[in-house]
């Protein structure tokens, strides 16, 4: 057991290196990934500002701007990388190569976290300096615990989605593209999700970046009452939510790769 | 372990399959309807621990269908296949530590990754520790003259720094069976000749290694196997050594010819008699032939064939057969036809 447990670390470090240190190599991603994001970011808050929404609201884009680059790490970083992997003929040695799946998995993860991490610290820097948003950390223990969870479940879901690309190819990646602007939507990305009724609301909750951003804004943002449930039942969700998917992605990509390899398509390019 | 696996000639088998059949299904679209493609037909194979074995055909001929089966990236429609003992589809794990796989014209790995980092990264994933993959990316490198290229970027290598690159990928791990599909395709030959002499001291220096190399470069699995097996349409047609190959074919004679340019008219030598082959091609001087005789005799009527028309013989000589003869005579076509058959 201890020998899997190092191998599927050295895994882990091994695949998130090429991610890390290709960020420091090929930096355009700055401009791409963090200050043009940021445009969408500014947008919202100057219509809330034209609105004469309350202040917190400012906050609330802030933190749905921060955790957008979570939520495009696990749609981009991770499920889609299998289908560039595969299209390069690096799946194929990943395939063969004793490790887990999910290690693998794991350090893409990890080495895109890196990049989302900067990209999310750069927007709540800009919302602090440029918007004045002022955040209550009086409840610091349990954001970061919120944090936590929020961030098990959403890669729980990636690993999950990187399932189908082992599979399907382009339909993967259409189902990726479909995904990112609904999810934005339906998680209140910049806006509170009580905005959709308790009901709809609830159901959202599925998607873990729902009760994960209406949990953090309400522990930062106190004074302005607009969470959809108390913050202990948004992280129970979450952490119900992390535990089903980490099983069912590691169930899918089971089951994915088992099918493939019957079907023949594990190695298909241009799929 | 699979008890059955170890005996063969007194040795263990690195590899083994039985009666693999692999069979593809398309499915219909509005200008097809459904159809079922046989890769693998009835496929049986044994391969020697300490072995290089070589597993010649054509393209399609189901070589890296084979290939992928054992290195376990693809299941068997039927039939079982063993690497060390172990099932492929049942024991993939035990497989898997035991087994890497270079390709020919890999394009895999991180272009922004220097030589080394490549190296160390795909070590990582067979859980080789960082002081040992720095040791052996090190003498590798030094090994197939990339040392001096240890810190360049991957992207930036030419075609055969990145495919003596990738042997060295294939080696860090220590594996115990090297699979090597078509490791020369499309290098020059003084890369492929590298490659090659590299290929043969890999397995000399560690007792119990093995290499599965698929090629179509005849030449190349005459030079470097011990034994070779030559699949066609999924089959295997003969398995043995490159000398017993060749000599199978004694029952022919074979004749290199070359002539003033025949312009086509080679065909007719085709249907002289005691002619089995005879297949052509353009070189500078005119046509060179390259003729399969039933007995040594027939080369009279050749001659007089090609004389009868007016062009002169420049150059007769006997040769020996080549595994390539071996094949022509056994499929009916040469490695470069894949739906003509030879003249």
């Amino acid at each position: 057991m201890t020998h899997n447990l190092l191998l599927n670390l050295r895994a882990v470090i091994g695949r998130a290196y090429p991610r890390i240190v290709g960020q420091n190599r090929a930096p355009t991603w700055v401009f791409y990934d963090i200050l043009l994001p940021l445009l969408a970011v500014t947008a919202f808050v100057f219509v809330y500002r034209a609105l004469n929404a309350p202040p917190e609201f400012t906050g609330f884009v802030i933190i749905g701007g921060s955790m957008l680059a979570f939520w495009g790490n696990v749609l981009w970083g991770m499920g889609a990388e299998l289908f560039w992997e595969k299209n390069d003929g690096t799946l194929e040695l990943i395939m063969m190569v004793p490790c887990s799946r999910m290690a693998i998995l794991v350090g893409m993860a990890a080495g895109g976290m890196f990049a989302a991490s900067l990209r999310a610290l750069v927007t709540i820097i800009v919302g602090v300096v440029l918007f004045n948003v002022r955040f209550d950390l009086s409840r610091l223990p349990m954001l970061l615990a919120v944090f936590v969870l929020t961030m098990i479940a959403l890669y729980g879901l990636g690993m999950l989605f990187a399932s189908l690309y082992l599979l399907w190819g382009r339909e993967a990646w259409h189902i990726n593209n479909l995904l990112m602007e609904p999810v934005n939507l339906t998680s209140g990305m910049y806006f509170p999700v009580r905005a959709f009724g308790q009901m709809l609301g609830l159901i959202f909750s599925l998607i873990p970046l729902t009760p994960g951003l209406d949990a953090m804004r309400q522990l930062l943002f106190p004074a302005q009452p607009m969470g959809l449930i108390p913050v202990r039942y948004e992280i129970a969700i979450l952490a119900v939510l992390g535990m089903v998917f980490a099983v069912a992605a590691s169930r899918a990509l089971r089951y994915m790769e088992n099918l493939a390899k019957t079907e023949g398509r594990l190695t298909v390019r241009w799929q | 372990m699979d008890e059955m696996s170890t005996q063969a000639y007194g040795q263990p088998l690195a590899i083994e399959a039985r009666n693999v059949r692999r069979v593809f299904k398309v499915k219909p679209t509005k200008s097809q309807p459904a159809k079922e493609t046989i890769a693998l037909d009835g496929v049986d194979l044994q391969v020697r621990s300490g072995e290089l074995f070589g597993l010649l055909g054509p393209n399609g001929a189901g070589k890296t269908t084979l290939i992928k089966i054992l290195v376990t990236l693809l299941y068997p429609t039927s039939g079982q296949a063993l690497v060390d003992g172990f099932d492929v589809v049942t024991q993939a794990q035990a497989v898997r530590e035991r087994i890497a796989m270079v390709s020919g014209g890999e394009t895999s790995g991180f272009g922004l990754l220097t030589v080394r980092e490549q190296l160390w990264m795909f070590s990582q994933f067979y859980g080789v520790s960082s002081t040992v993959a720095a040791q052996r990316a090190d003498e590798l490198l030094k090994v197939v003259g990339l040392w001096d290229e240890r810190d360049r970027k991957v992207h930036t290598l030419s075609t055969g720094m990145r495919q003596r690159m990738n042997l060295c990928r294939g080696l860090m791990s220590d594996p115990k069976i090297l699979f090597l599909d078509e490791p020369t395709l499309g290098l020059d030959v003084g890369v492929a000749r590298d490659i090659r002499a590299y290929i043969r001291q890999w397995i000399s220096e560690k007792p119990g290694r093995t290499i599965l190399l698929t090629t179509h470069y005849m030449q190349e699995a005459d030079e470097l196997c011990d034994r070779v097996a030559i699949i066609d349409q999924g089959r295997i047609l003969i398995c043995d050594t490159p000398a017993a190959i060749k000599r199978q074919s004694r029952q022919a004679t074979y004749f290199q010819i070359i002539t003033e340019p025949l312009n086509g008219t080679e065909v007719t030598l085709c249907g002289l008699p005691g002619v089995v082959s005879c297949q052509s091609r353009l070189v500078d001087m005119g046509t060179e032939l390259r003729i399969t005789l039933a007995d040594d005799g027939a080369i009279a009527h050749v001659v007089g064939s090609i004389t009868g028309q007016g062009k002169r013989i420049l150059a007769l000589q006997k040769v020996e057969p080549t595994l390539e003869d071996v094949f022509v005579e056994t499929v009916g076509r040469r490695f470069g036809d894949d739906t003509q058959p030879a003249a």
